[in-house]
């Protein structure tokens, strides 16, 4: 909290990420100051959601390093060898990051409330009723106050995608990262998803947003980066990467987007 | 006004009065038959040595089924481990006991003596008793079967959901206990249930290592008095009493997980 405010809440730098031969990170740079939404668009398989799997650790990296809030995610630095944390750290790391997932990944087994609860009360032992507590006023923050003791089946997509963003914040994270969040949604549920986001932008939450959902991305997002084959192709404030690309490349990707929205 | 007249089914007819006639003629068959002495069933039914027996069998199988679950559990683990050596211990562990036959396994506990005389400071024959044998030889067994069991249940748990735990900070321990096993409980419970009514009957197996169960009881006995199928039958009602039972218990357990896990398989 002692840095200057200028420091990032998150920063990659020259992450490399490979799946046996294939090198699907090539070089990635990054800087996400605290407050700031970035968007990643690219096409599929470009390597977005690796990158955002690397930031929580919850891919290994092969090469470079990624701080968030000043800290080296999943390894320690040994001069001249990165050392993989044991769990223990890895976890106490993964517990401050938020994770929003394409297919929501609700625990299927537990209500709504039993899953918003459920890693405040198993990872942060916060005690119940204090838990509980949160857990409420997050679910009716998401809009979803009376399905509390719903299972998750029961839920539409959008329902189950709003429920996942509560439980991501009821760990109270310095930094979240959304998977794809509206991908396997139907079209008319995927406005409420993105009025959630859009409210915990205005509130100043750290955001980094894996997406299709250009307009999103042009009215939230603060920065956007184009990936493609592994590598930032343009970065910079929304309105220039979309509305005026300087590559050839991201102009071709943007193409395909026009009058979708 | 019309009458509604349904299809005939006269090959399903006769089919019914086939099986329903061959089943009345065994019926009688066995209950007239000269041969079979109901007296001696009925005086073997409840008698002291065949309920000790019983008694036998249940804590067999019930000890069985408990190491070979939690044996179960931790070869399932091993299973899926990273590592090349864990897994493959499992893997070789569950080809052995179940390519083998439990008969074999059960002969080779009881007659360990020969290939062990001590085990460290005690004499094996003080150690392994018929009955630890029994338990032995079953909760090894069993474990075989349950680790296959429990490895296909943790298989069909979607891997988003051990994904979400890690990454709200759950070790791998904690998501395995809190999320990813009580989801795989529901594929686990059917098979698993088969399995201790398979194990249920495989207790009479350990006869031939003069066990103390319910088919020793039964052959202590006939073998003094030379009623054979008599004791059989005091036998198999009891073999089916427990079978009974249990499968009214996995269809409850059943049940109540399907209520549980009304996530798991949403049927609205």
């Amino acid at each position: 909290m002692s840095e200057p405010a200028a420091a990032p809440m998150l920063r990659v730098a020259g992450v490399h990420k490979r799946f046996r031969r294939d090198e699907v990170l090539k070089g990635i740079d990054l800087d996400v100051a605290a407050g700031e939404v970035l968007c990643l668009i690219g096409p599929s398989g470009s390597g977005k959601s690796t990158l955002l799997r690397c930031v929580n650790h919850l891919e290994s990296i092969d090469d470079g390093h990624i701080w968030v809030d000043g800290q080296l995610i999943g390894y320690r630095d040994a001069g001249d060898r990165l050392v993989e944390l044991p769990e223990r750290e890895i976890c106490r790391q993964r517990a401050a990051i938020g994770m929003v997932f394409q297919h929501f990944n609700l625990f299927a087994h537990l209500t709504v409330l039993e899953n918003v609860i459920e890693a405040p009360v198993a990872v942060r032992r916060v005690p119940r009723g204090e838990a509980v507590r949160l857990a409420r006023e997050l679910i009716g923050r998401v809009g979803l106050a009376e399905k509390a003791d719903a299972y998750p089946a029961r839920l539409s997509g959008g329902q189950q995608q709003r429920v996942a963003i509560a439980r991501a914040l009821a760990m109270q994270p310095k930094l979240l990262l959304f998977d794809e969040p509206t991908s396997a949604l139907d079209p008319e549920l995927v406005g409420e998803v993105l009025e959630v986001m859009r409210a915990l932008a205005d509130d100043g939450m750290t955001m980094v947003v894996v997406t299709h959902e250009m307009a999103f991305a042009r009215e939230v997002g603060d920065r956007v980066a184009f990936i493609d084959g592994g590598a930032i192709v343009e970065e910079g404030s929304s309105s220039e990467v979309l509305v005026a690309p300087r590559h050839e490349r991201t102009r071709a990707f943007l193409a395909r987007f026009v009058g979708t929205r | 006004m019309a009458r509604v007249v349904a299809q005939r089914r006269p090959w399903l007819w006769l089919a019914s009065a086939i099986v329903f006639v061959a089943c009345a003629a065994l019926a009688v068959a066995i209950w007239r038959n000269p041969n079979i002495d109901h007296r001696i069933v009925a005086r073997y039914q409840f008698a002291p040595a065949i309920l000790h027996g019983l008694v036998v069998t249940v804590v067999l199988a019930l000890l069985s089924a408990v190491i070979g679950t939690t044996l179960g559990v931790a070869f399932a683990l091993m299973r899926l481990s990273r590592s090349a050596v864990l897994r493959g211990f499992a893997a070789f562990y569950a080809w052995l006991f179940r390519g083998t036959p439990l008969l074999v396994q059960i002969l080779f506990w009881g007659n360990l003596a020969l290939l062990f005389q001590t085990l460290g400071p005690f004499r094996t024959n003080d150690v392994m008793t018929p009955f630890v044998a029994s338990v032995v030889a079953l909760g090894l067994n069993e474990g075989a079967y349950m680790s296959e069991i429990v490895r296909a249940g943790i298989s069909a748990v979607d891997r988003g959901q051990y994904d979400a735990a890690q990454a709200l900070g759950m070790s791998h321990a904690l998501a395995m206990r809190r999320i990813v096993l009580p989801q795989a409980l529901a594929v686990i419970v059917p098979p698993a249930g088969n399995q201790f009514i398979s194990l249920l009957k495989a207790t009479s197996l350990v006869s031939v290592i003069a066990g103390g169960d319910l088919l020793t009881a039964a052959e202590n006995i006939s073998s003094a008095n030379l009623r054979t199928i008599e004791l059989m039958l005091v036998a198999t009602f009891w073999y089916l009493v427990l079978t009974t039972l249990t499968s009214l218990g996995q269809h409850l357990l059943e049940k109540r997980l399907a209520r549980a896990g009304a996530g798991i398989h949403a049927a609205d």
